[in-house]
């Protein structure tokens, strides 16, 4: 079918699925292999829809997780009771086919441009973008000091493990776990609060910008408690996710 | 064209239950929370049930007296205009007609009123003859705040979205005017048998 | 379900006004709060979509899809001025 661009309107497009890792026992990463891909910016999503065979259908939202460049990714968690996830990653088998349509988003974006000190603040699967922004940080070469603070339930629970580390490439990366603690664990336990980010946070004083992103509750305390460090609100950009499957 | 995404489908009606489900439904395992805004939260010792008329009071109720009421238990299948149906829910409720019994009443049309402003509109005829309720108790226990708790009218013959949350009373009109949901394009009546989902169907 | 933000309404608002407006900044008409649609209250498990004023809660737009059109309502929003190209 030949794709009539209209201006600004988003057309949905069928990619075939190329690859799945699981990232976590309730999340996977899904490769992407769509046919017309105008490229994106670091934060954006894309619109996902399904539709089964009586004309049913679903459609959600998933933060791009591969950077602006590499090939298309999404990472998705699995929700108990949801009608989507559990399709996409548990179902879902390379050589599918799944309806996409994006990039989406303008407002919670990161270019190297930005020279500011970045702030990131994860709450369960809202670490996507984020990484999302890291990639792309590394990608294009840029030194602008980077923080993340990662807030998790249990250490099993985090993703992109191996990629984030501890430290790496000028990124400071803290996690703080909200349901457990390993033994000899050395990092932060309990959900994010003023306390805490007064240590992992950048000063206000250094004008980062932030991004926030998570269950709803997660974002309204943490990006709260950047502002009562002194970051100014219009420095804290937050990106809230439907609730469960967070810290 | 959409391609059909290789096993992906919603649940169907049991066999032989197929015509228990109402053109263009679904069957539903969970109990979806749709909400337009944040959920009250009205202390019950503030709670007042009412039927008001041109700007009078008819009848009020307070929790206490609510209670009191005669109430009974019913089991109906509900169908939501966003699809999704649930056969045999159970609710424990005060008949809306057991409260119009207690007040002089007339006119044609019902406006429901909610804590949170929202407000859906009914006829008169549709919320009595054992039709509606103003249901308390869901599946056993009391009403959850997200599923319209402490109280909610009930109306199960019609879409749900005429079963308003966190419903503090009804005002009685002699025409009929939308509700909010009806305001913004759906069907002033909304059968689901009839599938009138919105304005014009 | 708690509610999510003006992102999650990227696409809709794509559709609806032929331009990304998550970073379109927005005037509550109720309470006279100013900033950007993405940091809108949002309600979608409803019959419709309903954005609000994260300081007053006032409705600011309602989008129903009736059918195969997408009604929009902006009554409750005072002004809306789309963001400059990035």
């Amino acid at each position: 079918m030949a794709g009539t661009a209209v201006r600004g309107r988003l057309t949905w497009q069928v990619a075939t699925v190329a690859g799945l890792t699981r990232e976590t026992p309730s999340v996977c990463t899904i490769e992407l292999e769509p046919p017309d891909w105008a490229g994106h910016r670091a934060g954006q999503h894309l619109d996902v829809r399904l539709t089964a065979e009586d004309g049913y259908r679903a459609e959600r939202s998933y933060s791009i997780a591969s950077a602006p460049g590499e090939r298309l990714a999404i990472t998705v968690e699995r929700l108990d009771d949801g009608e989507v996830s559990p399709y996409l990653t548990e179902e879902l088998q390379v050589g599918d086919e799944l309806e996409l349509r994006g990039p989406i988003g303008g407002y919670f974006v990161w270019g190297p441009n930005d020279g500011s000190p970045l702030m990131l603040l994860a709450g369960g699967s809202g670490v996507v973008p984020l990484r999302c922004i890291l990639r792309e940080r590394l990608r294009t070469g840029s030194d602008v000091p980077a923080r993340l603070l990662y807030s998790a339930r249990t250490l099993p629970d985090v993703i992109y493990r191996d990629e984030l580390g501890r430290h790496h490439d000028g990124v400071e990366v803290n996690y703080t776990l909200t349901r457990s603690r390993p033994p000899g664990w050395t990092g932060h336990t309990g959900r994010i609060n003023a306390d805490l980010l007064a240590d992992a946070a950048w000063p206000a004083a250094a004008n980062p910008v932030a991004y926030v992103c998570g269950p709803t509750s997660f974002v309204e305390t943490a990006a709260a408690a950047l502002v009562g460090l002194g970051y100014p609100p219009e420095r804290v950009k937050t990106e809230r996710f439907g609730a469960t499957g967070g810290p | 064209m959409s391609p059909i995404s290789r096993g992906f489908h919603r649940r169907h009606a049991p066999e032989g239950e197929e015509g228990r489900l109402p053109p263009g439904q679904y069957l539903t395992e969970g109990f979806p929370v749709l909400s337009a805004g944040p959920t009250p939260h009205t202390p019950l010792a503030n709670w007042t049930f009412s039927i008001t008329r041109s700007g009078e009071t008819k009848g009020s109720w307070t929790w206490q007296e609510f209670q009191a009421l005669p109430a009974e238990t019913v089991t109906v299948d509900i169908h939501c205009v966003t699809r999704w149906s649930k056969f045999d829910t159970g609710w424990q409720g005060v008949s809306v007609d057991t409260l119009l019994d207690r007040v002089e009443h007339d006119g044609r049309y019902v406006m429901a009123f909610c804590d949170g402003g929202y407000t859906t509109n009914l006829p008169l005829d549709d919320v009595t003859g054992g039709k509606a309720w103003v249901a308390f108790d869901y599946d056993g226990k009391a009403l959850a705040p997200e599923h319209g708790g402490p109280a909610r009218l009930l109306v199960p013959h019609l879409y749900f979205w005429k079963s308003a949350k966190w419903v503090r009373g009804l005002d009685l009109r002699d025409r009929d005017a939308p509700g909010f949901w009806e305001t913004y394009g759906y069907h002033m009546y909304g059968d689901p048998w009839r599938e009138q989902r919105y304005a014009g169907d | 379900m708690e509610p999510l933000d003006g992102n999650s309404i990227g696409g809709l608002l794509i559709d609806v006004f032929g331009a990304e407006m998550t970073g379109a900044i927005g005037t509550c008409g109720i309470c006279g709060d100013t900033g950007p649609l993405a940091e809108l209250v949002v309600y979608r498990q409803a019959p419709g979509t309903v954005v609000r004023c994260r300081v007053c809660g006032g409705i600011l737009m309602v989008f129903v899809k009736v059918r195969s059109m997408t009604c929009v309502d902006l009554t409750g929003m005072a002004s809306l001025d789309r963001p400059r190209a990035a």
